[in-house]
């Protein structure tokens, strides 16, 4: 995520992104001016993946302009309470993000999504990148890319989950969402009802953060506090990240990716520091629907293995796993109060990291640091694009050494849509 | 309609019955750490400073960290302000007798053997005599800094005039220039009575505090200013006001509140305490004298320590000493919390010193020395006895 720290720039970035918003304000009495594009329409190709979710969200578009634009909002409140303690009641408005997308000509189009995060307290370029199609097989893509690492990351719009956090796995473990500056390159196969798809980026990395970060546990996640990694790489060495998925129409679908590189400066002026030190992470995702039931079943695992040095602390794990799986089944789908396919859905995740797999030098026995979720709740949405989430969730989270769990529990409502 | 009605209904038992689904506030006798009872609001915000400075600041490279360093933060050696875990030993090494420690240019007295990335950690110099120290428990310390010396004193008797065996004695040791005396402190030959650590070599809690911040983090403060890596003097990497708000955290925790007292077997397990002889060295009540910090001053409490060095015999002789004390002699450690040390430990006993017991019991047996006695006669107790006397080292 590209950090944009002076007022100038927010307020440059608000101007450039909501003049194409006023004109559509301006012209909404005209229907042939502003109409609204389904998700994917922009994909020239059929069968959805989710290395597609960038481009398959609603988009505006305005007449014949090329340009498109579309975001989502999520506005959530939580009370919770961690061992009978409780902060209060809290209202929060996580994100509210907008896209840009452009088809530049035949074959080449750009999209962008910039994030505000906490009311505006951060404003990052999460996606904005170029693809140049050759062929449906091959795409060029190059700028800000979303490192296709689980399914998560790539797909990550509030609007299309039926839970209010995001999973601890996903953006604690791993660090979505994480993307940097890069290239690559993307496509699809087709075979009957087989779709085959790949991804293969060189992009800019994580940094010492990682293992030196105030979280005093191994976190990928605190490389995205580094500014800097947009406009140069910290160690001259390329973050390598790949994927293949594999749909079957009507049954789902499977990934399997791949990230990792070198993640600290061994040299500089040429100086010799340290050895090069890598991290490796892989991640196995799967989304399926129960057929009959209509249950949508959706998860992602995820390893992680940091070359920490011997002589550092045990606090700071070398491997480190986790995952989550949803449950969604929809339970009642009927016209509501004018909207045609009102779905009412009961939902439940479980959650669990161990942020430092191993055991103690000293003694033999376990390190723990582990985390575990339940997440138990309904959703309501009244259309596709708009989900209202009543969430109830209880997290067990463990010290290194295994004391007895901080127990967290709480409630969470929240809504959520594309605009 | 019908939904509308189940939505309103859900919502009010929701806002009703919210707070009965939360996970219980523990009970207070569960836990070691928060603040003792009846402090006022601002020294309330003081505690809370100091708390989030122990337990949520975590150093890193950029903040000053090492680059040799024991650990992150003062929290991961204080699991719940509790006692510490073999991970997190200290190796003290480099003096085996008063005239001081002969390796402080090889990097003594404690060994750095964690380092950044890039750096070599401490080695432990070949011939060096040491100690590994597990990190105590935090609990009641504001109560044992407010001892007066008089009262140590009085209950010393370093030549054993009363014949009991018993032969405490405080360990004189210098201040460091930033320490101020106490008001009522006895000096000796311009020495003063330490009374924290395993060897009681620090004077109060700033020292301790201050010594963990440079030894064990490599943190450079205006206190301990030299950097343990270059030896040089450094600028600070932690203000003032942080040491002294942790400081204040630490002399404000509350003191441990026994469990299960009213229990026969605990009560009884009491009774057998003071008659076995343990009592001699771990007084059960001691009184604080004056203190700004109303809840502190001039309250009886129970930390079952006298405070004083004791010869425990060549079963706990490391070889390695402080101040001066032998290698043999430890200061009497309080065992209040003792038996929720476990909760801090991972779910098992590492006792004494270094972790070597991995029970109750088993540190019992390792006393020798001043504590045979109490040894011989704890041996001597029948199963039932033995096992109501450790309920009652449970229930603290």
């Amino acid at each position: 995520m590209k950090h944009i720290s002076t007022s100038g720039w927010h307020k440059i970035g608000l101007f450039a992104l909501l003049l194409p918003a006023a004109n559509a304000a301006s012209a909404q009495n005209d229907s042939t001016w502003l109409r609204r594009v389904p998700p994917a329409a922009t994909d020239s190709v059929p069968g959805k993946m989710n290395m597609d979710a960038v481009y398959d969200r609603p988009f505006l578009q305005m007449g014949k302009m090329p340009v498109a634009l579309g975001g989502y909002v999520e506005a959530n409140t939580a009370w919770f309470a961690t061992d009978g303690v409780s902060e209060g009641l809290s209202f929060q408005l996580p994100r509210l993000t907008m896209f840009l997308s452009s088809s530049i000509a035949r074959r080449i189009r750009f999209l962008t999504e910039i994030e505000f995060e906490e009311g505006g307290r951060e404003i990052n370029i999460e996606f904005a990148s170029l693809d140049i199609q050759f062929h449906p097989a091959l795409t060029l893509r190059g700028g800000v890319v979303m490192n296709p690492i689980g399914a998560f990351n790539q797909n990550h719009d509030g609007p299309k989950w039926d839970f209010i956090s995001r999973p601890v796995s996903a953006t604690q473990m791993l660090p979505a969402t994480w993307s940097n500056v890069g290239f690559g390159l993307y496509g699809k196969f087709y075979t009957g009802d087989w779709t085959f798809g790949y991804e293969a980026y060189l992009s800019n990395g994580f940094d010492e953060s990682i293992i030196s970060n105030p979280e005093n546990r191994t976190f990928l996640p605190a490389a995205k506090e580094n500014p800097e990694r947009f406009e140069e790489s910290f160690n001259g060495q390329p973050l390598y990240t790949g994927k293949i998925s594999v749909r079957r129409q009507n049954v789902g679908e499977i990934g399997l990716s791949y990230m990792g590189g070198v993640y600290n400066k061994f040299q500089e002026d040429g100086l010799t520091l340290d050895r090069k030190r890598r991290l490796h992470t892989f991640a196995a995702d799967f989304n399926t629907v129960v057929p009959h039931l209509g249950t949508r079943l959706l998860g992602e695992w995820a390893w992680v293995q940091v070359d920490v040095p011997e002589t550092y602390g045990q606090q700071f794990g070398s491997r480190q796993h986790g995952g989550f799986l949803d449950v969604v089944q929809p339970v009642l789908r009927r016209k509501w109060l004018g909207w045609e396919k009102a779905v009412f859905s009961v939902v439940c995740r479980l959650e669990y990291v161990d942020w430092n797999a191993g055991t103690f030098r000293e003694t033999g026995g376990d390190i723990a640091d582990d985390f575990r979720a339940v997440v138990p709740g309904i959703s309501f949405r009244p259309t596709a694009q708009t989900v209202l989430r009543l969430n109830y969730r209880y997290e067990w989270q463990r010290d290194i050494l295994g004391n007895p769990p901080a127990r967290t529990a709480g409630w969470q409502f929240g809504v959520s849509s594309y605009f | 309609m019908i939904w509308l009605l189940f939505f309103s209904l859900f919502t009010i038992w929701l806002l009703v019955a919210c707070e009965k689904t939360f996970p219980p506030l523990p009970d207070d006798a569960e836990l070691l750490d928060g603040p003792v009872e009846g402090l006022s609001e601002a020294e309330n915000r003081r505690f809370l400073a100091g708390d989030v400075a122990f337990n949520d600041e975590v150093f890193t490279a950029t903040t000053g960290l090492g680059p040799l360093f024991v650990s992150t933060s003062c929290g991961s050696c204080h699991a719940g302000d509790g006692k510490g875990h073999p991970m997190n030993a200290l190796t003290r090494f480099g003096q085996w007798d008063d005239t001081g420690n002969q390796y402080l240019h090889l990097g003594g007295p404690q060994l750095q053997h964690r380092a950044l990335p890039g750096y070599s950690p401490e080695q432990l110099p070949s011939g060096a005599p040491f100690a590994k120290l597990l990190p105590p428990a935090n609990t009641g310390l504001g109560f044992l800094e407010l001892v007066p010396d008089a009262d140590i004193l009085a209950m010393s008797d370093p030549d054993d005039l009363d014949g009991d065996g018993i032969s405490g004695r405080p360990n004189w040791i210098a201040l460091p220039a930033y320490l101020t005396a106490r008001p009522d402190a006895v000096s000796q030959t311009g020495r003063y009575i330490g009374r924290f650590g395993k060897k009681a070599v620090v004077y109060d809690l700033l020292q301790q505090s201050a010594r963990a911040y440079n030894q064990d983090m490599g943190i450079a403060s205006t206190y301990e200013p030299f950097d343990t890596y270059t030896s040089h003097e450094i600028d600070p990497e932690v203000s003032n006001q942080t040491v002294q708000d942790v400081v204040f955290y630490l002399r404000t925790l509350k003191a441990p509140i026994p469990r299960d007292t009213d229990a026969p077997d605990v009560a009884t397990g009491k009774t057998l305490f003071g008659q076995v002889g343990c009592a001699k060295c771990h007084r059960p009540t001691l009184r604080t004298g004056p203190s700004s910090i109303e809840p502190l001053a001039e309250r009886d409490f129970h930390p079952y320590t006298d405070l004083l060095l004791h010869d425990m015999g060549p079963e706990l002789d490391d070889g390695y000493t402080e101040g001066s004390a032998t290698t043999s002699e430890w200061r009497t450690p309080p065992l209040w919390g003792l038996g929720l040390s476990k909760n801090s430990q991972g779910g098992q006993y590492y006792l004494l010193h270094d972790g070597r017991a991995p029970n109750i019991e088993a540190a019992i047996l390792l006393h020798g020395g001043e504590g045979s006695q109490s040894r011989a006669a704890y041996q001597a107790l029948d199963a039932a006895q033995k096992t109501r006397l450790l309920s009652f080292l449970e229930s603290l």
